[in-house]
C-alpha cells in the first residue's frame, strides 16, 4: 500500500466527480438543497393540511334523540360542528366524507341523565381520517362536558362540594433542558436522516467510479498501470466516502441553517425563535440539540458511511455498465432504510443484542446521545462492531477488484 | 522482450463449460522487432495480450516481458509495458494534458519529468492544439493521440498493441501504423495484434496465427508464403487455420 498513489487516484477521481453533473447533483444539490427544501416544505404543507382541517366545522349527525330535545337542542347550538339532517345512508355519508361524524343518542337519554340511568352513547366516525378524526373530538368534549355538568348539578342538588369527585388537581411541568427534549424530538429523526444521505451519498461516485469505468471503457486503461490494484481500490473508496460525508455534513449544515432562517422569518429573529423553541420545552420552531450529541453523531455515523461506501462500491463492481449498477444498488436503499425506520420507533431501547445489528444499532445509539444518555459500553461497542463491519466490507471490496471475473465480465 | 511459454487461459461458463480461450500458446519477441498476432474474432488474441499485460492470471504457462514474470511480477510488468487497445478509453471529463500526467503520476514519474515527456510527447504527435480541452469533445483522431501520449508517458520497453485501428478512419489508422513502425525503430519490443492482412504485411517482422486459442502457424512473412505455397497473405492465413470450413466452425463458437 502506497499513500502516494492512493492520493493521487483519489485526486484524479474528485476532479473528475466535481465534473460530473450526476454525482454533484447527488452529493451536493440534493442534501445542500433539495433535502431541507422537503424537510421544511413538507412540514409546512403537512401544517397547513392540519389547521385548515382544525378550521373546517365538521358536519355531523345525530341518529335518535326524539325523546331527548333538550340535548339535541344543545347539540344544533354547538359551535364547533354542525348537526345535519339525519339520512338513513349515514354510514355510506361518512365514507364518503360528506359527513364526518355521528352520534348515536340510546333511548330515554334525557329522562335516563335523571334518574342517573342513562344508556351509552356511541359516536361514530371513520377511523384514520384526519376530520372525522377532529370531529369525534369535539363530540367527546360536547359530552364529556355534558356529564361534568351533570356531576355538578347532581352534587348541588345534594349540597355536596365538587370536590367530591375531583379531590385534587394534578398538571405537569418539565425539567428537562430545551435540548435535551430537542434531542428527544429530533432524535429519531435525525439519524434516519443521516443514514439516508450517507448512503444516497456514496451511490452516485460508487456506481461511476466502478460500472461507469467498465462501461466507458476507462477501467481497463487504469488496470494497466503499475499502481497496485490495493491502491487503485483505497483511492476510489476515498472519493465514494467523500461523497457519502459530504452529502450527510451539507445537508446537516443546510438544515441548520434553513432553520434559523426560518425561525427569523416566522419568530421575528432568531431570539425569538429559540425563546419560543425553549417556552415549548424545545419543541418549538427551532428544537434545540445538544452539540456534543451531535458530534457524538457524527463521529459514530463515520464508520457506517465506511461500511456503506465499500458494500455500495463491491456490489456496483459486479455491474457491467451504470444501468446494471442502478438496478442492484437501487433497491439496496431499503435493506437500509428498514433498520433505520426501526430505529425511530418508540419503545425499541438499546440491548446487548441490538448494538451488534448494523444501521439499527446506529440509529438507537443516535437516539440516546442526541437526548443526552451516554452508555460508554454500548457507544465502544457500536462504534467498535461499525469498524469491523466496515474493515470487512472494504477487504471484500480490494477482493472483488483483484478477481477478473468480476472485472471483465463478459 | 517478451517470452511467452505454453500460456493457457480457460474460462468457466454457465451454459458452455470450460472455455479454452488460449491453449498452450508460446512464442519469442524481441527488441526492435514487431511481432503480428494474427486471427479471426474470438481466436485468444485479446486473451492472450491481456495475459502478457497481466490484466488475466495464466491459467497455466509463463510469460516474462522486459525479463519480469507477469504472474509474480505484475506491477513491475506493467512499469514497463504500455497496453494500447480498442478498449482502452480516456476519461472524458479530463483534459488530454491531465489524463496523460496522471498517468505519468500512476508510473511513478516526477512532476518534472512529466511536463517534460508531455511536451516532447505533444511535439511528436502534434498535440498542442487540443492537449488542455477535455477528451469527451475529441475526434477519433484526438482520442488515438492521447491514447498514444498516455502509453508512452513512461517510455516503456515493451508496447503491447491489440487491434488499435479497430473502428478507425483510414488517416488515423495510418497514422498509428506509423507510430508502431516508431516504436520498432526506437528498439522497443511490440506485439501486435489484428485481422487486418495489409497491416501484417506493413508492419510486422514475425507473425502468429492464432486460432481456436492455439498458435497454429509462426514464422517471418516470407517463411509463411514459403511453407504454404502461397503469396496472397489471407490465403496463408485460410490454409493455416485448416480451411474456410475450420474458420466458419470457429466463429459458430
Amino acid at each position: 500500500m502506497n499513500w502516494k498513489n492512493i492520493v493521487t487516484v483519489y485526486l484524479k477521481e474528485l476532479k473528475d466527480s466535481l465534473r460530473d453533473r450526476r454525482t454533484l447533483i447527488s452529493i451536493i444539490v440534493i442534501p445542500t438543497f433539495v433535502m431541507p427544501a422537503l424537510f421544511f416544505g413538507v412540514g409546512k404543507i403537512a401544517a397547513g393540511v392540519v389547521n385548515k382541517a382544525r378550521e373546517e366545522i365538521p358536519s355531523v349527525m345525530v341518529l335518535g334523540g326524539e325523546d331527548s330535545p333538550a340535548v339535541v337542542a344543545e347539540l344544533g347550538a354547538a359551535k364547533k360542528f354542525k348537526v345535519v339532517a339525519t339520512a338513513p345512508d349515514w354510514k355510506q355519508q361518512i365514507s364518503d366524507k360528506k359527513v364526518r361524524a355521528a352520534i348515536q343518542l340510546p333511548p330515554g337519554f334525557e329522562a335516563g341523565l335523571k334518574v342517573g340511568e342513562a344508556g351509552p352513547v356511541i359516536l361514530y366516525n371513520y377511523e384514520g381520517e384526519l376530520k372525522s378524526g377532529f370531529a369525534v373530538n369535539e363530540l367527546e368534549r360536547f359530552f364529556r362536558e355534558l356529564r361534568d355538568r351533570t356531576v355538578t348539578a347532581r352534587l348541588a342538588e345534594r349540597s355536596l362540594p365538587a370536590t367530591l369527585v375531583r379531590p385534587f388537581e394534578f398538571k405537569r411541568e418539565n425539567v428537562a433542558p430545551p435540548e435535551k427534549v430537542g434531542g428527544n424530538l429530533l432524535g429519531g429523526i435525525v439519524p434516519y436522516l443521516i443514514i439516508i444521505l450517507c448512503f444516497t451519498g456514496a451511490m452516485y461516485p460508487a456506481m461511476d467510479l466502478t460500472a461507469g469505468e467498465k462501461e466507458r471503457g476507462t477501467m481497463e486503461t487504469l488496470l494497466c498501470s503499475p499502481v497496485p490494484r490495493v491502491d487503485l481500490v483505497l483511492g476510489k473508496f476515498l472519493m465514494v466516502l467523500t461523497g457519502s460525508l459530504s452529502a450527510m455534513l451539507l445537508s446537516l449544515a443546510s438544515m441548520g441553517i434553513s432553520a434559523v432562517v426560518a425561525g427569523m422569518v416566522f419568530a421575528g429573529g432568531p431570539g425569538a425563535a429559540k425563546a419560543a423553541g425553549q417556552a415549548q420545552g424545545g419543541a418549538g420552531l427551532i428544537p434545540i440539540i445538544d452539540p456534543m450529541g451531535l458530534l457524538g453523531v457524527v463521529a459514530m455515523v463515520l464508520p457506517v458511511a465506511v461500511l456503506f461506501s465499500a458494500v455500495i462500491f463491491t456490489v456496483a463492481l459486479f455491474a457491467k455498465s451504470y444501468k446494471e449498477a442502478q438496478s442492484y444498488v437501487g433497491p439496496m436503499i431499503f435493506i437500509v432504510i428498514m433498520p433505520a425506520v426501526v430505529g425511530m420507533l418508540p419503545g425499541i431501547d438499546l440491548n446487548l443484542r441490538l448494538a451488534l445489528v448494523p444501521i439499527l444499532n446506529l440509529s438507537l445509539v443516535c437516539k440516546e446521545m442526541l437526548s443526552g444518555v451516554w452508555h460508554w459500553n454500548y457507544i465502544a461497542l457500536i462504534f467498535g462492531s461499525s469498524c469491523l463491519y466496515a474493515a470487512v466490507a472494504l477487504g471484500l471490496a480490494v477482493k472483488m477488484f483483484n478477481r477478473e471475473d468480476v472485472m471483465f465480465r463478459a | 522482450m517478451i517470452e511467452a511459454h505454453h500460456l493457457t487461459k480457460t474460462f468457466k461458463d454457465k451454459k458452455r463449460g470450460l472455455i479454452r480461450a488460449v491453449e498452450d500458446v508460446s512464442f519469442t519477441c524481441q527488441p526492435g522487432q514487431i511481432y503480428g498476432l494474427l486471427g479471426a474474432n474470438g481466436a485468444g488474441k485479446t486473451t492472450t495480450l491481456r495475459m502478457l499485460a497481466t490484466l488475466l492470471q495464466p491459467t497455466s504457462g509463463t510469460a516474462k516481458l522486459a525479463g519480469h514474470d507477469v504472474a509474480t511480477e505484475a506491477d513491475q510488468v506493467r512499469a514497463n509495458v504500455g497496453f494500447l487497445a480498442a478498449s482502452t478509453a480516456l476519461y472524458g471529463r479530463l483534459t488530454a494534458r491531465e489524463m496523460i500526467r496522471y498517468f505519468g503520476q500512476l508510473n511513478g514519474l516526477s512532476d518534472e519529468a512529466i511536463r517534460a515527456r508531455i511536451k516532447l510527447l505533444a511535439d511528436e504527435l502534434d498535440m498542442h492544439e487540443f492537449l488542455d480541452r477535455r477528451c469527451e469533445k475529441f475526434s477519433t483522431g484526438m482520442k488515438q493521440k492521447t491514447s498514444i501520449a498516455r502509453t508512452l508517458i513512461h517510455d516503456p520497453a515493451v508496447m503491447i498493441f491489440d487491434e488499435p485501428t479497430l473502428g478507425l478512419d483510414v488517416m488515423t489508422a495510418r497514422a498509428i501504423v506509423k507510430f508502431v513502425r516508431e516504436c520498432r525503430n526506437r528498439g522497443k519490443t511490440v506485439i501486435y495484434s489484428t485481422h487486418i492482412m495489409s497491416e501484417v504485411e506493413k508492419l510486422c517482422d514475425v507473425v502468429g496465427i492464432i486460432h481456436d486459442g492455439r498458435l497454429v502457424a509462426e514464422g517471418t512473412l516470407a517463411g509463411l508464403r514459403a511453407r504454404y505455397g502461397e503469396q496472397d497473405l489471407e490465403e496463408v492465413f485460410v490454409k493455416a487455420v485448416g480451411g474456410e470450413a475450420a474458420l466458419a466452425a470457429a466463429a459458430k463458437n
